[in-house]
C-alpha cells in the first residue's frame, strides 16, 4: 500500500523505533521566541547541558516587541527579550533582535529566509509552527518541556498522529481567500475535528494558492485541533524557494528538487479521515463567537444558541454571544467594529498587505486601522512597492514587524468592550486584550471594514 | 517531573467547552521569566466574575479539575500546565483535549484524563451534589472511581510508566545519543543550517 506525504515525511525522520515506546523524530529546524524559551535555556543550565544543535536552531523576538520606533517600555517584557539575548549568546544561536533586518514573527522569517523547506521536521515553542507545512513538511507546536528536550537532543519522542485529508474540490470563486477557505474548514470541522491528525489540504483550490495562501490554511490546522497542516510541494514551492539566503545552490537543488517530487500522497494511499469541501460555493468568511470554529459566511446573520442541536454547542454559543454582545439574528455585515488589525502570522505577509492596499487604494479608513508587516523583509519590500504609502493616504497607521495585536502580550491591544475586525487566528475571549471582541477575516475584507466601519466584503463597496 | 500514580481528591466541575489555554492563563502572565507563581494567573479572567466555580468556597482544595469537551486547546503555552499544578490540580478530566495541552501536561506531571462525555457529566453532578465526594484517579489500574462508579480510562504504557516513575524525557533520550550521531551522519546533504 502506498504512504501518504506524512507517513513519508515522518518515516525520514524516525532516529529510533522500538515496541511499545514513541518513536524518537529527529528535528531539522527548531525557531525559538522570547516567551516560551527562558525556562528551556533555565533547564538545560541547571543539568549543565548545551545547545546539541546551535546550527538548527534560530531565535528571533516577536511577541512582546511594541510595533512603533523605541525602546520597550514595560520592564516584564523588556526582561523577557533582554534574557533571551542573554541566551543565545550563551548558547550560540542565532538571533534577530529588535531594529535587526532580519526581525520578524518568527514563522514569517523561517520562509522567508529559505530556512523551511519541503520534507523537513520543524518544531517551535508556538502552535502556529503549522504554517511551515506549507512547504510540505511537517511541523508543529511544542510545549517549554519540549523545547528543552530539542534544544539538548535535537530529537523528540512522539507518536506519529493519524492522517487526514481535507480534498478541496473545484476553484475558489473571485473575491475568496485562502482565509475564507480555512475559516470555512474550521467551522465545518469544528475545533477539535483534527485532534491527534496532520492533515493533508489537497485538491486543485489548494493547488492553485500561492504560497503565501497555503502558509495561511497551514497555519489555522492548530485551530482545527490538528497536530499539524501540510501540502505537497510543487513547482509554486520550488519558484518560491530558489535564491532564497539558505535554499540549496546548483547541484543541491536539483539533488534537493527530485527529492522533494517524490513527497507526494501515493495514489493508493489512505488517510485515516477524509473531509470534503467544495471550493465553488464559498464566500467571504467571518466568525461571529469566541472560538474559530465559531464562523459563517458573511452573508448570515448571528446565529441563534438555539439552532444547535448539540446541547455543549448551544451553551457555547449562548456564552460566546454573551461575551461578543451579539443578537441573533443580526446580519452579520452590520457589526461595526473600532478596530482593524492586519498582521499576524497567519496574514502578515507581502502578499497580504497588497490585498489590503489594493482596496484601500483612494479611499480613507473609518476606523483605528492597523497595518503590522510580519517581519522587517516583508517592511522594506512593501515600502519599495509604495504600499505603506497607499495606507497612510488612507489613514492606516503604518507599523513596524512583530506579533501586535494578535495575542495582547505588547502595547497593541483592544480595550475592554472594543471590537475588532482581525486578520489573525484567535478570537478567544480576551485574546487581543482583556473584554475585546474579535472577529477572525481576511486581509481583503478587514480593509473593506477599515472603510466602511461594518463588516464588509469588498465586492460591498 | 513530579511522578504520578494515583490520587484521591475532590473535584472542581467547570461547565464549559473550548477552555483554550488563553483562559487557563492569559497571555499577559506570560512575560515571566521564571516557572513559579502562575497559580494567580490562573484563570485570570474568568475568576473575576464572583459566580465562577473557583471563587465557589464549596470547592475549594479541589485537586482533580472536570470540565467540558476540548480542554487546552489554542495556544501552545506550557504556562497552563503550570498554573494549574501551581494553584493545585494534579488531574484534569475531560472528553477531548488539545494535542498540545495534553503533551505538556504529560512531560510535568498533571494526569489528562479522557472519559467518555456522559461520564464526564455525571461526575460533574455528582461533584455538584456534593462537592466533598472524592475522587480517586488510579493510573496504575487506569481508572477513575467515585461512590459507586468505577470508569476506566486509556493511556498508553510509555506514557503511563513514565509519568509513574516521574521519569526525564531528556534522560531517557539521552541514552540513544549514538542513534542520533548516526542519524545525523546519514542527513540529506542539502538540508540548511542557520549558520
Amino acid at each position: 500500500m502506498g504512504r501518504t506525504l506524512a507517513e513519508k515525511v515522518w518515516e525520514q525522520h524516525v532516529v529510533r523505533r522500538a515496541e511499545g515506546e514513541p518513536d524518537l523524530l529527529y528535528i531539522d529546524l527548531h525557531l525559538i521566541h522570547e516567551v516560551t524559551s527562558p525556562q528551556a535555556f533555565d533547564g538545560l543550565r541547571l543539568a549543565g547541558r548545551k545547545v546539541r544543535r546551535p546550527d538548527l536552531t534560530i531565535a528571533t523576538e516577536d511577541h512582546n516587541v511594541p510595533t512603533v520606533l523605541g525602546p520597550i517600555s514595560d520592564p516584564v517584557s523588556k526582561t523577557q527579550v533582554e534574557t533571551l539575548r542573554k541566551n543565545a549568546a550563551e548558547f550560540g544561536v542565532r538571533l534577530h533582535p529588535m531594529g535587526d533586518a532580519g526581525q520578524g514573527v518568527v514563522h514569517i522569517i523561517g520562509p522567508q529566509f529559505g530556512l523551511t523547506q519541503p520534507g523537513m521536521t520543524i518544531v517551535c515553542g508556538d502552535s502556529h509552527t503549522s504554517t511551515h507545512g506549507a512547504f510540505g513538511g511537517i511541523a508543529f507546536g511544542i510545549g517549554t518541556s519540549e523545547v528543552e528536550h530539542v534544544l539538548a537532543t535535537q530529537t523528540l519522542p512522539a507518536y506519529r498522529p493519524k492522517t487526514m485529508a481535507v480534498e478541496v474540490n473545484g476553484e475558489l470563486p473571485a473575491g475568496v481567500t485562502a482565509k475564507d477557505l480555512i475559516l470555512a474548514i474550521i467551522a465545518k470541522i469544528g475545533t477539535g475535528g483534527g485532534q491527534g491528525h496532520i492533515i493533508e489540504y489537497r485538491g486543485e483550490a489548494v493547488r492553485k494558492l500561492s504560497m503565501e495562501g497555503r502558509m495561511t490554511v497551514c497555519n489555522m490546522s492548530i485551530e482545527a485541533g490538528a497536530r499539524a497542516g501540510m501540502i505537497a510541494p510543487d513547482e509554486t514551492t520550488f519558484a518560491y524557494l530558489k535564491g532564497r539566503p539558505h535554499a540549496p545552490e546548483g547541484e543541491a537543488w536539483d539533488q534537493a528538487v527530485a527529492y522533494w517530487k517524490s513527497l507526494r500522497t501515493d495514489d493508493d494511499a489512505v488517510f485515516d479521515q477524509v473531509v470534503e469541501i467544495d471550493a465553488t460555493t464559498l464566500t467571504p468568511y467571518v466568525t461571529w463567537g469566541t472560538n474559530p470554529g465559531q464562523g459563517l459566511p458573511l452573508g448570515e446573520t448571528v446565529p441563534s444558541p438555539e439552532s444547535f442541536a448539540d446541547p455543549v454547542a448551544r451553551a457555547a454559543a449562548e456564552r460566546a454571544l454573551e461575551y461578543m454582545g451579539l443578537s441573533a439574528g443580526t446580519p452579520l455585515r452590520e457589526i461595526e467594529v473600532d478596530t482593524v488589525f492586519v498582521g499576524s502570522c497567519t496574514n502578515g505577509r507581502i502578499e497580504d498587505l497588497r490585498s489590503a492596499a489594493e482596496i484601500l487604494k483612494g479611499r480613507q479608513v473609518k476606523t483605528r486601522t492597523l497595518i503590522v508587516p510580519g517581519s522587517m523583509m516583508v517592511k522594506l519590500q512593501a515600502e519599495q512597492e509604495g504600499l505603506h504609502e497607499v495606507f497612510k493616504a488612507a489613514g492606516a497607521e503604518w507599523r513596524e514587524a512583530g506579533c501586535s495585536m494578535c495575542l495582547g502580550m505588547n502595547p497593541d491591544t483592544l480595550q475592554p468592550g472594543e471590537r475588532s475586525a482581525s486578520t489573525s487566528n484567535r478570537n478567544f475571549e480576551g485574546r487581543q486584550g482583556k473584554g475585546g471582541r474579535t472577529h477572525l477575516v481576511s486581509p481583503q475584507v478587514a480593509a473593506a471594514t477599515a472603510v466602511t466601519g461594518r463588516l464588509t466584503a469588498p465586492a460591498d463597496l | 517531573m513530579e511522578a504520578f500514580t494515583t490520587h484521591t481528591g475532590t473535584a472542581v466541575p467547570l461547565r464549559r467547552s473550548n477552555v483554550d489555554t488563553d483562559q487557563i492563563i492569559p497571555a499577559v502572565w506570560l512575560k515571566q521569566v521564571s516557572r513559579t507563581g502562575f497559580e494567580k494567573g490562573l484563570f485570570a479572567a474568568w475568576r473575576e466574575d464572583p459566580t465562577f466555580v473557583l471563587n465557589d468556597p464549596a470547592y475549594e482544595g479541589g485537586s482533580i479539575l472536570v470540565s467540558g469537551p476540548d480542554f487546552g486547546t489554542g495556544s501552545s503555552r506550557e504556562h497552563a500546565v503550570w498554573a494549574l499544578q501551581q494553584y493545585g490540580f494534579r488531574a484534569v478530566i475531560a472528553a477531548r483535549f488539545g494535542d498540545i495541552f495534553r503533551n505538556n501536561s504529560t512531560k510535568m506531571g498533571l494526569l489528562p484524563v479522557v472519559l467518555p462525555g456522559d461520564k464526564v457529566e455525571a461526575l460533574q453532578a455528582a461533584v455538584e451534589a456534593d462537592p466533598k465526594l472524592e475522587i480517586t484517579v488510579d493510573l496504575g489500574e487506569r481508572q477513575v472511581r467515585w461512590a459507586d462508579e468505577v470508569v476506566a480510562f486509556e493511556i498508553d504504557d510509555y506514557t503511563r510508566w513514565r509519568l509513574m516513575e516521574g521519569l526525564d524525557d531528556i534522560g531517557l533520550t539521552l541514552r540513544h545519543a549514538e542513534d542520533i550521531a548516526t542519524y545525523e551522519n546519514g542527513r540529506q546533504p542539502w538540508l540548511p543550517t542557520t549558520v
